[in-house]
């Protein structure tokens, strides 16, 4: 029933974006119908088209997991970009500084990933359980500490020609596979397309079936209660933002070492800022969150391919997002909407 | 219906919210100067039909007649302006203003640009002495005690010259002193020809202040009586729908070694203030502490100390024997002591969790409903089908109906079960029956005095003087965060601990009671 009630707001906020998408393309004089056709087939035309969405996908689902995870304990946590970097920033440090067969580099560099990611969750977690420390106010610090530490280790440590990015991140050391870029005829895909679909598993095994789930939505949803069973409220919030930080240490990982091939400086990802949005559509649930990080990815990927095609500004398809996010977060209203459908059809039967 | 003067009359009204039908061809009439009671159990509606009264909701159907005009009451200032004033259960006041700032916000008196509080003063002093009422009107709210505030909230309404007035659960905060005081106010009331609407569930006060009693149950009138020609047990019956018992049927018994031992314990409340000071008492195995007190004194945070929710300043707590001053909340319930809280839906139950959820809300951790870190689904819904059923909670969709969706009644009966279950040693019990109807009341009672029976001990701490007269074996009376006196109920009355309550210690409790049967 709730995830229904939940299906139903997302769609309509979708809907609704969409629309409001339209009206803005009608404005500036396109034709809707065209722009949409181009974004969507900018996004699902053709093999590798659909690779390059489910490479964009991919990072967002990391991250989109990481903010549901935090949100479903009750915090707001907006650090998913800084974590981002942490551990792209230590998988890029390892791809470039050992050397070892392809599947151990692959196994460090992921582990790594998310230890730094969840150093840098565990820092607001750890503050707020221990000095009550609003966890908006550090994640937002935390960020760009990440912005600035990456800002200065990579051309120190990690640079090859341009100051303003690391060397190239090495086959053996990347999480891009031949046959899997031949599947897909040269995309973007990579293997952290695995990685986020298992990362979605395993979180909504925690969730629903573990006694750590148990405890952190205990505390999501009344602190107070949590106290009062002998839950350590402070404890689990700090463990909630450090496993929302792993999980966005890999989603920079699958950004860094596979989505791209090196390590950009002084850009904060704005993966770790859609994440919010995409977990508000995903209703916090994991399976909403790959649907919704699968829209999204196909929104990015194919907003490239309607401004070539028409003209219509790329801004449109942000635009579109952020619209979306609005009537998302607005899901009040739907659910009145909802609810008031559901009482008329049960007064006519 | 020409013959009879009525004031107000609601007329078949009813409302509808989704899933349920709150008010269902209602009608209730308001004679000019009587005291009408409204009695039901918690979710039988009159809420809502006092809400349509004032304002707040719109009804579906059905009218309102006041003195035989019908009348549109779409908000509250209509209300007002139509003579309607209601004191809610919750007052709402402004804590650091005075009597008179708080009385006229919202039609402050102008004298040019600047309020005019001396007249506004002066109106309230002479509405104060016409009604008794005793108020000041440059005392500060949060100066005042909460009989006082209740009567600031009178005056409120008799500022707006208000003729009808409704009173949604008037004596809840107060001692029984201040009860006897309201019930003079609201004869006053009478006398100076206001008429009054009195929502309540406490069948003793119907008795005594009103002179008819609507009672509602599930959405319906069952009817009207005279409360003259009919006693608590009538009443009780019409509410609940069935016969109920009233006296607790409890059996004397010896009480054996000391469960709870609290040594000189001081506790700070939220804002850094004494709270509870050198507190010293003795809970033992096979009996019914009472803990009777105004509400404030310290109950709360004493309650929080014991059962660790909140760090004890100086001072022991040994559980069996056991120093567990620091231990954590769930040594402490480990080690045999339960808490049925004060709150139900903020500290005793998770809303958003399902009934079965919340029910192993304390034992999720040990087997057989979790292994290795895993839940066991299977036997968390076992758990709660059979607690549900022993405990007679019922909802909708079962084990797997989401706790929000219980009315109160069944999420305490929830609660109480799932405490019981524990088998603890020490049962604090803090406001078990905290607006409830009589029948579930009835349901409590029985489950903690059977505990009692079985050997455990139960701290019980409630506000309502009924029940802890009726309940324990030994009252304690705490008064600005001491005890003031440990007495047996059987040999004291209700103005005894009343007065104790005050914060007056037993001897002159006994020498005032005294006094007062020398002036009959």
């Amino acid at each position: 029933m709730k995830g229904l009630k939940d299906l139903f707001t997302a769609l309509a906020a979708v809907i609704l974006g969409l629309l409001a998408g339209a009206v803005l393309m009608l404005a500036i004089g396109a034709n809707p119908l065209e722009g949409f056709s181009y974004l969507f087939r900018g996004g699902l035309m053709n093999i590798e088209r659909i690779g390059n969405t489910l490479a964009t996908a991919t990072t967002l689902t990391l991250t989109g997991l990481a903010m549901a995870f935090a949100f479903r304990t009750g915090l707001f946590s907006i650090g998913a970009s800084g974590q981002m970097l942490m551990g792209g920033l230590a998988a890029t440090a390892i791809g470039l500084s050992l050397q070892l067969p392809k599947w151990e580099m692959l196994t460090i560099i992921l582990i790594a990933s998310m230890l730094a990611g969840a150093i840098w969750g565990f820092i607001p977690g750890y503050l707020k359980a221990r000095f009550n420390v609003h966890e908006v106010v550090s994640t937002i610090m935390l960020n760009w500490v990440a912005y600035w530490t990456v800002y200065y280790t990579v051309p120190a440590y990690f640079k090859a020609k341009l100051e303003t990015e690391s060397a190239r991140i090495p086959d053996f050391a990347s999480l891009k596979v031949p046959w899997l870029t031949e599947i897909f005829k040269g995309s973007f895909i990579n293997l952290g397309v695995f990685v986020a679909l298992g990362a979605a598993i395993v979180i909504a095994i925690v969730l629903n079936r573990t006694v750590l789930g148990y405890e952190l939505k205990a505390v999501g949803f009344n602190r107070h209660a949590a106290e009062f069973a002998g839950i350590n409220v402070p404890k689990n919030m700090a463990l909630s933002l450090g496993i929302s930080g792993a999980l966005a240490g890999l989603g920079g990982a699958t950004y860094y070492v596979g989505y791209a091939v090196n390590m950009q400086i002084g850009v904060l990802p704005s993966q770790g800022m859609d994440a919010i949005a995409v977990a508000l559509l995903g209703a916090n649930s994991p399976t909403g969150v790959v649907l919704a990080s699968l829209f999204f990815g196909v929104l990015h990927s194919g907003k490239g391919f309607m401004n070539a095609m028409t003209g219509i500004p790329p801004e449109i398809g942000d635009t579109i997002i952020a619209i979306i996010i609005y009537f998302a977060a607005t899901s009040v209203l739907f659910t009145r909407l909802f609810d008031g459908l559901k009482a008329k059809l049960r007064r006519k039967q | 219906m020409s013959g009879m003067d009525y004031i107000v009359e609601m007329l078949n009204i009813s409302k509808r919210f989704p899933g349920v039908l709150a008010n269902d061809d209602v009608t209730v009439r308001l004679r000019k100067g009587e005291i009408l009671a409204l009695l039901g159990e918690n979710g039988a509606g009159k809420s809502t039909l006092m809400s349509i009264l004032f304002g707040l909701y719109k009804p579906d159907a059905g009218k309102i007649l006041l003195r035989g005009k019908e009348v549109h009451v779409p908000n509250p200032n209509v209300a007002n302006e139509l003579g309607i004033g209601m004191v809610h259960q919750h007052f709402k006041l402004v804590h650091n203003f005075t009597v008179t700032e708080n009385i006229v916000l919202g039609l402050e008196p102008r004298k040019g640009l600047v309020v005019d509080l001396k007249s506004a003063a002066e109106r309230i002093a002479r509405l104060s002495e016409t009604y008794g009422l005793n108020v000041d009107p440059y005392a500060k709210i949060e100066d005042i005690t909460v009989g006082m505030q209740q009567r600031v909230e009178i005056l409120k309404m008799l500022y707006r010259n208000a003729e009808v007035l409704i009173f949604d659960e008037p004596t809840g905060a107060l001692t029984p002193q201040e009860i006897d005081d309201l019930m003079a106010i609201m004869r006053n009331l009478i006398a100076e020809g206001k008429s009054i609407l009195l929502i309540t569930h406490k069948l003793k006060e119907i008795k005594a202040i009103a002179d008819r009693c609507t009672v509602i149950r599930r959405g319906k009138v069952v009817g009207t009586v005279e409360v003259a020609d009919t006693d608590e047990a009538r009443m009780a019956e019409m509410m609940v729908g069935r016969a109920v018992s009233f006296t607790v049927d409890k059996k004397p018994r010896e009480a054996g070694e000391v469960v709870l031992d609290i040594e000189a314990l001081n506790v700070l409340s939220s804002r850094k203030t004494q709270a509870v000071k050198d507190l010293s008492l003795q809970v033992r195995y096979g009996e019914i502490l009472g803990l009777a007190g105004v509400d404030g004194n310290g109950q709360t945070e004493l309650v929080e100390a014991l059962t660790g929710l909140r760090k004890a300043q100086s001072g022991t707590i040994r559980l069996k024997g056991v120093d567990v001053t620091d231990a954590t909340v769930r040594a402490r319930i480990r080690s045999g002591m339960a808490h049925i809280p004060e709150d139900r839906q903020r500290r005793g139950l998770v809303l958003d969790y399902s009934m079965e959820e919340n029910l192993v809300l304390e034992i999720y951790g040990l087997p057989p409903y979790s292994r290795g870190g895993f839940l066991d689904r299977k036997a968390i819904r076992a758990h709660a089908e059979k607690l549900m059923e022993d405990f007679d909670v019922r909802a909708g969709e079962g084990a797997l109906a989401a706790a929000r969706s219980l009315s109160g009644g069944n999420q305490q009966k929830a609660i109480v079960g799932r405490e019981i279950d524990h088998d603890p040693d020490l049962l604090i019990a803090v406001q078990p029956t905290r607006g409830l109807d009589v029948g579930s009341i009835e349901y409590i009672h029985k489950r903690l005095v059977e505990q009692r029976d079985r050997g455990k001990a139960v701290l019980l701490i409630s506000l309502e003087l009924d029940e802890v007269m009726d309940l324990s074996d030994r009252i304690a009376v705490i008064s600005h965060g001491s005890i003031t006196g440990i007495v047996d109920p059987k040999a004291v009355t209700e103005a005894d601990v009343g007065l104790m309550m005050t914060g007056i210690s037993r001897s002159d409790a006994g020498r005032s009671a005294v006094a007062k049967g020398d002036e009959k």
